[in-house]
């Protein structure tokens, strides 16, 4: 079984520090949900551990199964199974959904070794129908002119074709009708299971009606300031974070 | 100067710059190696007139095409350098340390068996052979100045195809080729047209008869092996009535210290309701300048396309063309540009329309890498008497990190009210989001990059023939790959 450590995790944006010592360990099969206020650095966190360029982590650890990640390259991190869903999604014009999806599979063969097509389709095509995708939707090019839910639907699908160790999801459900947020919310339950650890950023209560989380976190300035299960979530739903920041304001005074 | 002589000499040759793994195909790593030669015609370094007669006297060529020459070398002396619009790279070109003629004899062999050891090695290092037989109706393989290997499937030369070097072309179909031989790239059209025109050699002469339909393309190889050497080679096609024909080009060269030249001057003539299709695959090496003049006449319901992918060179200034000059006439030019660091790729498009009713398109897509500059240039000139004519012309820059430079410099002129004209540009950047979200996926820098690049082509490069979208993809991930530090 899988299991992300994070190890008072420190992130700094062009030297202002965002997260500022968090830790948390997901094990697969287990879904987390982070819940917390804008600009807390739940954002900073997912992109910060997918190897984003822009972020620098300042100390702490960040282990796959007991192996740091941190000296790897975001390829290396991707291919080793880590998966983050985008917030916002690039547009990849002109790339199809298949061939990107088939050149991300290729990435992790080794030299030489060469992606069986017709294997490759079937697989496809099989995740599509468990995924309730349209099959024309593949050949369109990643996320070029896609509506929000599309763009949502194709994180997903990547999603279920890599088969990634550790899933972070970055606020998945911003700018998502009822009906895509179901949509997305039944292919993470399909893949729900002891290979995968979820990570799920969210600022709503909204999407945790539909993925039921484990845990719930909040965060706060950079740290995790409550952790509880779902119950929490509904708490944070009917009182909002206000009390949160109390409860702290009280705890250091 | 050696004097002239009719044997073919192949010297013992070493091997030079031998590669780990002679991959099939081109690209820009497997076009890297030379073979040390003896070549039993050398014109020796520089050029004057006696240059040219010695390039006429080897080829025993008819005294008209030798006056052709000469005359063509004065206009090239008397032309200044076009460096008031073109770049100042030009004046780099030291003409009198160039070698303008380098073969093992003038007649090309008509199977693979009877070409020179060490000139067969390279051809199938490139893979030309096993093209040949996978999917070309003829191929001719020019090393250095000559065609070493010139052959037509017998099924089309049954048809009446001729598909010849150009030396063959003018000494056994002068009735043919003279009637179009320097009509449609006049001379004096600019001063490297009129280089090419003076020390021309090798290059296809291909005819094809009235309602003939090629069924397979025809190829060319066009490979350097010498250093400061140029390469001139000289094309014309003509389809005659109704007739179709698709042929394709590739070239490399080693990659050398000193600067190459490779200039050549290549017309198309489309009879009524004929159709050329010119695809070029071009990867030189970054010392060569590539300089050539591109044209085509079509006729009457005639229809010429040309399909054009620049990567490599250090300097290639190339702007296929096409003359409208039959009603109803359509031309085509779809260009692909890769400037890579210390590249400069000049290229573009040029559509005069002549008469009512023509139709030309242009597409072109330039990327720069790195320091690597592309820059488009157009003209479309549709004068005010004619009607019904119309052009639509889309330029599209991809830039890769900020320092690739682009320009773009379109020349439409459309007089009168009862023709139109579209005219759209983009530029856009590979982001570092974009190429992150790739990463995060599993794909290398070099990957995601050379996907985004292949997926800005990639409705031109589905216009190819599949072996060369095929070849087009391995060459643009090879460039990419090299690009990322």
């Amino acid at each position: 079984m899988s299991q992300l450590e994070i190890k008072n995790l420190h992130v700094s944006i062009a030297d202002k520090e965002i997260v500022k010592g968090l830790s948390l360990t997901i094990k697969g099969g287990e879904v987390h949900a982070i819940m917390g206020p804008n600009g807390t650095g739940k954002s900073t966190l997912s992109k910060a551990i997918a190897g984003h360029p822009d972020y620098t982590i300042t100390s702490g650890e960040v282990l796959l199964d007991g192996v740091s990640i941190l000296e790897k390259e975001a390829d290396e991190r991707a291919r080793a199974g880590i998966f983050l869903a985008f917030q916002y999604p690039s547009e990849i014009p002109g790339v199809s959904i298949a061939n990107f999806l088939r050149a991300a599979l290729q990435a992790r063969l080794a030299d030489g070794e060469e992606i069986d097509a017709s294997g490759y389709y079937k697989r496809l095509y099989a995740k599509m129908d468990l995924l309730k995708i349209d099959r024309k939707f593949t050949s369109r090019a990643v996320n070029d002119g896609f509506s929000g839910g599309e763009k949502k639907r194709c994180e997903i699908l990547q999603m279920a074709m890599l088969e990634p160790k550790v899933a972070l999801m970055d606020e998945t459900d911003s700018g998502l009708d009822i009906d895509a947020l179901r949509i997305v919310a039944d292919g993470v339950n399909t893949m729900r299971g002891p290979g995968l650890g979820v990570l799920l950023i969210t600022h709503y209560q909204r999407l945790l009606d539909y993925i039921v989380p484990d845990y719930v976190h909040v965060m706060y300035d950079g740290r995790i300031v409550k952790s509880g299960d779902k119950t929490l979530a509904h708490e944070l739903e009917a009182k909002g974070y206000d009390w949160i920041k109390k409860e702290l304001a009280t705890a250091k005074a | 100067m050696k004097p002239p002589t009719e044997t073919d000499i192949l010297s013992d040759s070493a091997e030079t710059g031998v590669m780990e793994n002679p991959a099939v195909g081109i690209d820009q790593s497997a076009g890297n190696f030379s073979y040390k030669m003896e070549y039993a015609f050398d014109a020796g370094t520089g050029l004057s007139e006696d240059t040219i007669r010695y390039i006429s006297s080897v080829k025993k060529e008819a005294p008209w095409i030798l006056e052709f020459r000469l005359k063509a070398l004065k206009k090239f002396f008397s032309m200044p350098m076009p460096t008031h619009w073109a770049t100042k790279d030009l004046e780099n070109i030291d003409f009198q340390k160039i070698r303008y003629y380098l073969s093992q004899g003038q007649k090309p062999k008509r199977t693979w068996d009877e070409v020179p050891d060490d000139i067969k090695k390279t051809f199938e290092r490139l893979g030309i052979p096993e093209q040949e037989r996978k999917f070309l109706a003829g191929v001719e393989a020019q090393f250095d100045s000559e065609a070493a290997y010139s052959n037509i499937k017998e099924i089309v030369s049954k048809q009446g195809v001729i598909f010849v070097n150009s030396t063959e072309g003018l000494r056994e179909h002068p009735e043919l080729f003279k009637k179009f031989f320097g009509k449609v790239i006049p001379t004096g059209d600019n001063k490297f047209s009129a280089l090419n025109s003076a020390v021309f050699s090798g290059g296809s002469f291909i005819y094809v008869p009235p309602g003939v339909k090629v069924a397979q393309p025809l190829q060319a190889y066009f490979r350097i092996n010498a250093e400061n050497f140029g390469q001139f080679e000289r094309t014309l096609i003509i389809a005659d009535e109704g007739s179709e024909v698709v042929y394709m080009e590739g070239c490399t060269a080693p990659k050398f210290s000193t600067s190459t030249l490779h200039s050549a001057v290549v017309e198309l003539v489309a009879l009524k309701g004929a159709k050329i299709q010119y695809i070029t695959v071009q990867n030189w090496a970054n010392n060569v300048f590539n300089l050539v003049t591109k044209r085509g006449i079509a006729h009457e319901d005639a229809e010429i396309k040309w399909i054009d992918c620049n990567i490599g060179s250090r300097l290639t200034m190339k702007y296929p063309g096409v003359v409208l000059k039959g009603e109803r006439a359509r031309g085509e030019v779809i260009s692909i540009a890769l400037a890579n660091d210390g590249q400069h790729q000049d290229t573009g498009a040029k559509m005069v329309h002549a008469a009512n009713n023509t139709t030309s398109n242009i597409v072109a897509k330039s990327i720069s890498v790195g320091q690597g500059r592309s820059t488009y240039r157009g003209v479309v000139h549709i004068p005010k008497h004619l009607k019904g004519c119309k052009n639509n012309t889309e330029c599209d820059a991809l830039l890769i990190n900020t320092n690739s430079r682009t320009d773009t410099y379109p020349a439409i002129s459309v007089r009168g009210d009862k023709n139109s004209t579209q005219h759209e540009a983009s530029v856009s950047k590979v982001s570092e989001d974009m190429i992150f979200y790739m990463q995060q996926r599993g794909l290398t820098e070099g990957q995601a990059m050379s996907l985004a690049v292949n997926g800005f082509i990639n409705d031109l490069a589905r216009q190819f023939p599949m072996e060369y979208s095929v070849e087009l993809k391995r060459l643009i991930d090879l460039e990419m790959e090299g690009s990322v530090g």
